[in-house]
């Protein structure tokens, strides 16, 4: 699928209240785009509760219920039973949660719902802070990164939600990136042929919460790809794919670049470069995406 | 015709629940709950519950799954208890805001620490603000009652709010007691399927509880307000529309017990409400003129009967909870209801906190208490405090 052959239709309609160069919203048009209108979206407490408008108008046009932080895979967990009661079991249930949601407060609902193979999507657009409450420290921000909670630097690295969730042994899971609109609008439009369980996270570079400019919000998620600090792969039936650049870093096929390449163009990674470059710490992070390589070739090559 | 079924407080939930043919059940189970939801999985098992039954991870995901089910415009059902209420406050509120009329029976139980599993109103007392119907039964016939009434209450068109049924634990929960149970067709007849407001649907797309402006949300607040009157009306009337089908009735918001002509009334809730007709009967043989008005709803609190009954007679109050700081919430909220409209006396008493027993022994004890004027500028503790 290429983007010219998306269909036209849009269901993310004027009056949104998303900041310039938003990567929410950019996925989530395209997820929108590969279900369709026949879709029901369960959001907690994240950006996009602000991000689809003010009561009574509203950005979107699907149904979609607003739930609170920790609750979106248990509300979707409702919502996709009340559905199948009804017989109305050809709409798609979409929770669209953010990392904070996910990774920290919703993971016990989430990781209910996918032990009850609920039918449903879990989708979490991760940019990686708590960017509503205004740029914290998540369980998926990564290791020196700047955030209001971790003034000097995060002192810890990121969990692997992936690993996570594939823990639970669901039908599907992929990992794609708001650069990669083809990516995934094919796995969100996989992830909706398939019944269970289904994740789906989306790395989603935040202007404001990573400090670049608006312009490059595309930029810093292909070189989140290509410097290996992100994977694309998708997850279907016990087998792991990786997909695009990540497959041809993990043949060993192209080098994946350094890690600078990527953290020098955001603000949130400045001190490890001004006043003086700190090398230690720019090293650990390098050291950490090599040993997450090196565990994804022993797993998975 | 309908059929006698002898047994625990939890399972006449459950066969109530399940005769109300709820869509969705999502529950999480908790002591002294449990047997409510086994009872239900029971009638999955044998197919007399037709619904989906989730079995979630938590009560703040048993309540976000009856809630997000709500919202496809079904009708849902759970059950909880103590820290399991609790757990569910946040969402509590948010059933009571989204206008979904969820059913849930909570068995009253002690909050920890230290780990006590019996009668205590506090539980439900401390979600008295979220926007809940609360009832207080004090039979398990009133619990089978109550909870088919509160799907009509809650689902009904002018009130459209959360339904909480409370009744205490073991003493209610966990003794077995016959019930006059209905053909299934009689409370098809007496209870119609759920119609909602709104609801989510790929027809009407619409974004529901997205941010809201301060003078918007100030309307919602008052809508809900207008819709606990609303309840205020409506619980008569469906009280009254039972009894004239099943010739079963409770009161409505209270169950009146020989109160003509007395000089006391005393109030109380849940099984010590039962437990002092006892208490009533004993102290009108000894010439003590006391009658009871127990109490069957907190929220809408009944302002208008407590009036009433103050301009009868001077009041006793029995609170099985205490709003730590203050005072016993019903003794409170009583004196609030007559507040510069009444000089009527009320008397108080914290008792039973802890599931520590209160007979009519007891009963009989406060009231005397009351009658002898000991009880009057301060809400005694029973059994702590000298009297």
């Amino acid at each position: 699928m290429a983007i010219k052959d998306l269909p036209i239709e849009e269901c993310y309609i004027p009056g949104s209240a998303a900041c310039p160069g938003c990567p929410a919203t950019m996925a989530m048009r395209t997820v929108f785009k590969a279900i369709g209108k026949k879709m029901i979206m369960v959001v907690p407490a994240c950006c996009t509760a602000v991000i689809e408008s003010l009561h009574p108008k509203t950005s979107f046009d699907i149904p979609t219920m607003n739930i609170a932080f920790e609750a979106a895979a248990a509300g979707a967990s409702g919502v996709e039973a009340g559905l199948r009661k009804q017989g109305k079991t050809d709409i798609t249930v979409v929770a669209w949660a953010g990392d904070g949601g996910t990774y920290d407060i919703g993971i016990q609902a989430l990781s209910g719902a996918l032990e009850r193979q609920t039918n449903f999507i879990y989708i979490c657009y991760n940019n990686e802070i708590y960017s509503n409450t205004g740029i914290q420290r998540s369980g998926a921000t990564p290791y020196a990164a700047w955030t209001t909670t971790t003034v000097g630097g995060k002192t810890e690295f990121r969990k692997e939600m992936g690993e996570i969730i594939m823990s639970h042994h669901i039908p599907y899971a992929a990992q794609t990136c708001v650069s990669y609109p083809e990516d995934l609008y094919n796995k969100v439009k996989k992830a909706k042929s398939i019944k269970g369980p289904k994740y789906i996270e989306i790395m989603a570079p935040c202007p404001p919460g990573w400090r670049f400019g608006m312009e490059r919000t595309v930029e810093m998620g292909t070189m989140a790809v290509e410097t290996g600090a992100w994977a694309l792969y998708e997850y279907e039936n016990e087998k792991m794919m990786f997909n695009g650049k990540s497959k041809l870093i993990l043949e060993g096929k192209i080098e994946r670049k350094p890690i600078e390449e990527w953290i020098k163009y955001q603000g949130r990674f400045r001190h490890l470069f001004i006043p003086k470059k700190d090398v230690n710490r720019i090293k650990a992070i390098e050291e950490h995406i090599d040993q997450k390589w090196e565990r994804y070739r022993s797993c998975y090559l | 015709m309908t059929s006698v079924m002898i047994d625990t407080g939890n399972y006449i939930a459950a066969k109530a629940a399940v005769m109300a043919r709820p869509d969705v059940v999502a529950a999480y189970p908790i002591t002294p709950q449990t047997t409510l939801v086994e009872g239900i999985a029971k009638y999955l098992d044998t197919g007399e519950f037709q619904g989906e039954y989730i079995c979630v991870e938590s009560e703040h995901s048993a309540m976000v799954a009856c809630i997000g089910a709500s919202a496809t415009g079904v009708r849902t059902f759970t059950g909880t208890s103590s820290h399991g209420l609790l757990l569910m406050h946040e969402m509590l509120h948010w059933a009571a805001l989204a206008r979904l009329p969820v059913i849930m029976c909570n068995i009253n139980r002690v909050v920890g620490p230290g780990w006590n599993i019996w009668a205590d109103e506090n539980d439900s007392i401390s979600q008295r603000d979220t926007g809940w119907i609360q009832f207080y039964c004090s039979s398990n016939q009133e619990i089978f009652d109550t909870v088919i009434q509160a799907f009509k209450l809650g689902e009904h068109e002018k009130v459209s709010l959360p339904v909480m049924i409370s009744y205490n634990a073991f003493i209610l929960s966990h003794t077995s007691m016959p019930v006059f149970v209905p053909e299934q067709k009689e409370i098809d007849d007496f209870l119609p399927k759920r119609n909602p407001k709104w609801k989510l649907e790929v027809e009407n797309p619409i974004t529901f509880g997205n941010i809201i402006l301060p003078h918007e949300y100030e309307k919602v607040r008052k809508e809900m307000q207008e819709a606990q009157g609303n309840a205020k009306k409506l619980i008569p009337e469906i009280a009254k529309e039972w009894k004239k089908k099943f010739g079963r009735y409770h009161g409505d918001f209270f169950e009146y017990y020989k109160c003509d002509n007395a000089d006391y009334i005393l109030l109380s809730m849940g099984a010590i409400g039962a437990e002092s007709k006892v208490a009533i009967d004993n102290l009108q043989k000894n010439g003590q003129n006391v009658g009871l008005a127990r109490a069957r709803t907190l929220r809408p609190f009944p302002t208008d009967e407590v009036l009433k009954l103050s301009k009868q007679a001077d009041l006793i109050v029995i609170d099985r909870n205490i709003s730590v700081g203050n005072e016993g919430v019903l003794f409170n909220e009583v004196k609030g209801a007559l507040y510069g409209k009444s000089d009527s006396k009320i008397h108080g008493f914290i008792a039973g906190l802890g599931g520590k027993d209160v007979t009519f022994g007891d009963i009989e004890k406060m009231c005397n208490k009351a009658i002898e004027g000991k009880a009057y500028d301060h809400q005694i503790w029973y059994g702590l405090e000298e009297m």
